[in-house]
C-alpha cells in the first residue's frame, strides 16, 4: 500500500507543477486542484498507514486506534483548498473579462510602462 | 488566563461580518465603525504591550486544553511588539484610504480591512504551527479582495497572479507541516523545540526537509530571492493604501523565520544545526542586489518603491540569518523602521500619483503643492535608503555593527552599503525627475489629457496628516532609540531562552 499511495502523491505532484508552469489560468487552476489533492493524501499518509481502525479510543475495547490529528488537518486543508480555488476561479474570471487576455504570466505585448489604471 | 490575549483576533473577527452585512450600503457608517475597531486594537495592542514587557511569556489556552493537546495563543515581547506595530499602521493607513476616499471606490474595503487584521494578528499571536497555517490563509483570502480593491486591467491580471503564486506556496508549507508532523508527531511549536532537540543527527533527513520547506514558504512571504518576483508586480498594481498595508505582511514572513527558524530549528538543535542560517544568508545578500538594482532601473514610481522593499528585507533578513541574540535584536529594530518607512512611501506615492495622474517617473506639468510632496518624499526616501537623522541609520548601523563575525561581515557590509548608496542614487534620480524637471514643464503640454477628468484639489490635512504621522514615527524611532532598543534586546534575549518557552507552553497545565 505504501507503494501506491507514494506513487499517486508522486504522480499527482508532479502533474500538478506541470500544469502549474503553463501560461493560462485554466491549466494553472487544474494543477494547483492537483497538488491539493497530494497534499491532502500525503498530509493523511503523515499519520501513518491504519487499515480498519477508527480514529478514537475506546474504553470498552482493547483494539488499537489510528491518529485522529491528520485526519483533522486533512479536513481544514481541503476547506481551505476548497474556498481558495473558488476565490482563484472568481479571480481569474474577472481578470479575463476585464483584460480580454488569460495569460497569466502577464505579457502580451504591453509595456510595463502603460501606468496602473486608475 | 488573561482573555485579553484572545481579542486582537476576535474583535476584528467580530467586527468584519458586521461591516460586510450590515454597514454595507452606508459608507460613513462603516468608516466609523472601521476605525472605532482599529483605534481599540491601538489600545489593547498598547495594553498587552504593558503586560508583556515584564518579560513573562503569557499562555492563552483556548478551550482550555493543556499546551500540546489544545491550540495556544503566546503573549510574549516579540509577538505583542508585532501586534502593536500592525495595529499603529493598521490605523494609519485606514486613516489615509478614508481621507483619499480609496475605500469607496470598491465594494467591502472594510471588511477585507478588518479580516486582514485578524489574520496579521492571529499569526503574530498563535503558538502553533498549524494554525499559523490557517492564519496566514485567513490574512491571504483577505488580501486577495483588498489587492483587486476596485479593480482595473493591470490590476486584476497582477492579482491572479498573486493569488496563484499564494496557492502553490500554500500547499508547499502543508507538504512541509506534514513532513513534520510524520517525523516529531507534534505542531506545538514549544513541543516541536522540545522534540528536535532530542532528534539524533543519523535520524534528522526528514526534520531538515521541513525546516527548509517552511523557510521556503515563509521566503515567499517574505520575498526573499529567488522567490522574491511576485512583490513588485503586486504591490506596484494595488491600492497604494493596501500597499501600505502589505508593509507588514512581508514582515509576517520575517516574524516566522525568526519563530519557527530560532525556537524550534534554532541554535543548539543538533539535527537542523546551522542549516538555516547558512541558506538564508547568501538568499539575503542577493535579495539586497535584486532590490538596489530595481530601485536603480526602476521606470514607474510604485515599482520604485516596491524594489525599495525588497532590498529592505534583505537587509533584514541578513540580520536574521546570523541567529544570534545580539544580530536578532538589530533585525527586530530595522523590522520597526522599515514597515513604517515601506507603508510611508507607499502613501505619499499615492497622494503624488493621483495628481500626476501617471506614475511613470517622466517630467510632466507640476502638481499643486509640489513643495509639500517634494518635502514628504524626500523625507521618506531618506527614512528608507537609511540616511541619517531618521531612523533608517540606526537600523542599519545596529545590523551592521551585530556582523562582524569574519565570514559574513565582508558580504554582509559590502552589500548593505553597497545597496544603500545605489538606493539613495534611485531615490535621488526619481525625486529630481518627479518633483524638479517637473518644474520646467509648461502647463499646457498636457491639456488634452487633462479635460476629461475634474481638476485636482489641492491636498487637505487629512490627506497629508497619516503621512505625516509615518515620518512623525519614523523621526521618534530614531530620537527614543534608546528605550526602544532595550525593548527590542530584551525581546531577543527572551526569543533565544528556548526552555524558558516550552516551560511556559509546556508546563503551564496546572496554573490555574
Amino acid at each position: 500500500m505504501e507503494v501506491l499511495v507514494a506513487t499517486a502523491i508522486g504522480v499527482l505532484t508532479a502533474g500538478g507543477v506541470y500544469l502549474l508552469l503553463r501560461l493560462r489560468t485554466f491549466p494553472v487552476i487544474l494543477g494547483l486542484a492537483l497538488l491539493s489533492y497530494a497534499v491532502n493524501v500525503f498530509l493523511f499518509a503523515s499519520g501513518r498507514f491504519a487499515i480498519d481502525m477508527p480514529p478514537i479510543l475506546s474504553k470498552y475495547d482493547t483494539t488499537s486506534y489510528t491518529d485522529p490529528l491528520p485526519q483533522a488537518l486533512v479536513l481544514t486543508a481541503i476547506v481551505i483548498s476548497f474556498g481558495m480555488t473558488a476565490v482563484l476561479v472568481m479571480v481569474a474570471l474577472g481578470a479575463f473579462l476585464v483584460a480580454d487576455s488569460d495569460r497569466i504570466d502577464g505579457d502580451d505585448g504591453d509595456a510595463d510602462d502603460e501606468g496602473a489604471a486608475r | 488566563m488573561n482573555h485579553w490575549i484572545i481579542v486582537p483576533v476576535v474583535l476584528p473577527a467580530l467586527l468584519a461580518p458586521l461591516l460586510g452585512f450590515v454597514m454595507r450600503h452606508d459608507i460613513t457608517l462603516a468608516r466609523v465603525a472601521s476605525v472605532a475597531g482599529t483605534v481599540a486594537l491601538v489600545a489593547v495592542a498598547v495594553g498587552l504591550t504593558m503586560v508583556a514587557v515584564d518579560g513573562q511569556t503569557h499562555i492563552y489556552r483556548l478551550g482550555d486544553w493543556p499546551a500540546p493537546f489544545g491550540i495556544v495563543l503566546v503573549l510574549d515581547r516579540l509577538s505583542a511588539m508585532m501586534v502593536l506595530l500592525t495595529s499603529i499602521l493598521a490605523l494609519i493607513v485606514l486613516l489615509h484610504a478614508v481621507a483619499t476616499n480609496w475605500d469607496a471606490r470598491g465594494r467591502h474595503f472594510h471588511a477585507l480591512f478588518q479580516f486582514q487584521l485578524m489574520g496579521i494578528c492571529g499569526a503574530f499571536l498563535t503558538g502553533d504551527i498549524f494554525n499559523l497555517f490557517v492564519f496566514f490563509e485567513v490574512l491571504l483570502i483577505a488580501s486577495y479582495g483588498l489587492m483587486i480593491h476596485s479593480g482595473g486591467r493591470a490590476r486584476m491580471r497582477a492579482g491572479v497572479q498573486y493569488v496563484v503564486m499564494n496557492l502553490a506556496g500554500s500547499t508547499l508549507f502543508l507538504f512541509a507541516l506534514g513532513t513534520l508532523y510524520a517525523s516529531t508527531g507534534t505542531l506545538n511549536i514549544a513541543d516541536l523545540a522540545d522534540k528536535v532537540q532530542d532528534i539524533p543527527i543519523e535520524d534528522a533527513a526528514l526534520v531538515r526537509v521541513a525546516a527548509i520547506l517552511l523557510m521556503i514558504v515563509f521566503a515567499v512571504k517574505a520575498a526573499l530571492f529567488p522567490v522574491q518576483f511576485w512583490l513588485p508586480a503586486t504591490y506596484s498594481n494595488a491600492p497604494a493604501p493596501v500597499a501600505a498595508l502589505f508593509a507588514i505582511m512581508t514582515k509576517v514572513g520575517a516574524y516566522a523565520i525568526l519563530r519557527v527558524h530560532t525556537v524550534v530549528f534554532g541554535p543548539g538543535a543538533e539535527a537542523v544545526e546551522g542549516l538555516p542560517g547558512t541558506w538564508l544568508f547568501p538568499a539575503a545578500i542577493v535579495t539586497i542586489a535584486v532590490g538596489a538594482f530595481g530601485v536603480l532601473g526602476a521606470r514607474r514610481l510604485l515599482p520604485l518603491v516596491a524594489f525599495a522593499v525588497v532590498g529592505s528585507m534583505g537587509t533584514l533578513l541578513v540580520a536574521v540569518a546570523a541567529f544570534s541574540p545580539q544580530a536578532t535584536a538589530a533585525a527586530l529594530y530595522y523590522m520597526l523602521h522599515s514597515t513604517f518607512a515601506a507603508a510611508g512611501l507607499f502613501l505619499i506615492a499615492d497622494l503624488v500619483v493621483t495628481r500626476r495622474r501617471v506614475d511613470t517617473l517622466v517630467a510632466v506639468p507640476q502638481t499643486l503643492q509640489n513643495g509639500l510632496f517634494a518635502a514628504l518624499f524626500f523625507a521618506a526616501a531618506i527614512g528608507m535608503a537609511g540616511m541619517p537623522p531618521l531612523s533608517g541609520f540606526l537600523g542599519k548601523l545596529l545590523i551592521l555593527d551585530a556582523l562582524r563575525g569574519p565570514s559574513e561581515m565582508i558580504w554582509a557590509w559590502s552589500a548593505i552599503l553597497a545597496g544603500s548608496l545605489l538606493t539613495i542614487v534611485g531615490f535621488a534620480r526619481a525625486g529630481s525627475m518627479l518633483f524638479w524637471k517637473s518644474t520646467t514643464v509648461p502647463a499646457a503640454a498636457s491639456v488634452e489629457a487633462e479635460e476629461v477628468s475634474s481638476p485636482m484639489l489641492p491636498a487637505g490635512v487629512a490627506e497629508v496628516a497619516p503621512t505625516m504621522a509615518v515620518l512623525a514615527l519614523l523621526a521618534a524611532l530614531a530620537i527614543f532609540a534608546g528605550p526602544v532598543f532595550n525593548y527590542v534586546d530584551d525581546t531577543a534575549t527572551q526569543l533565544f531562552d528556548r526552555a524558558g518557552y516550552i516551560s511556559a507552553v509546556i508546563g503551564s497545565g496546572g496554573e490555574e
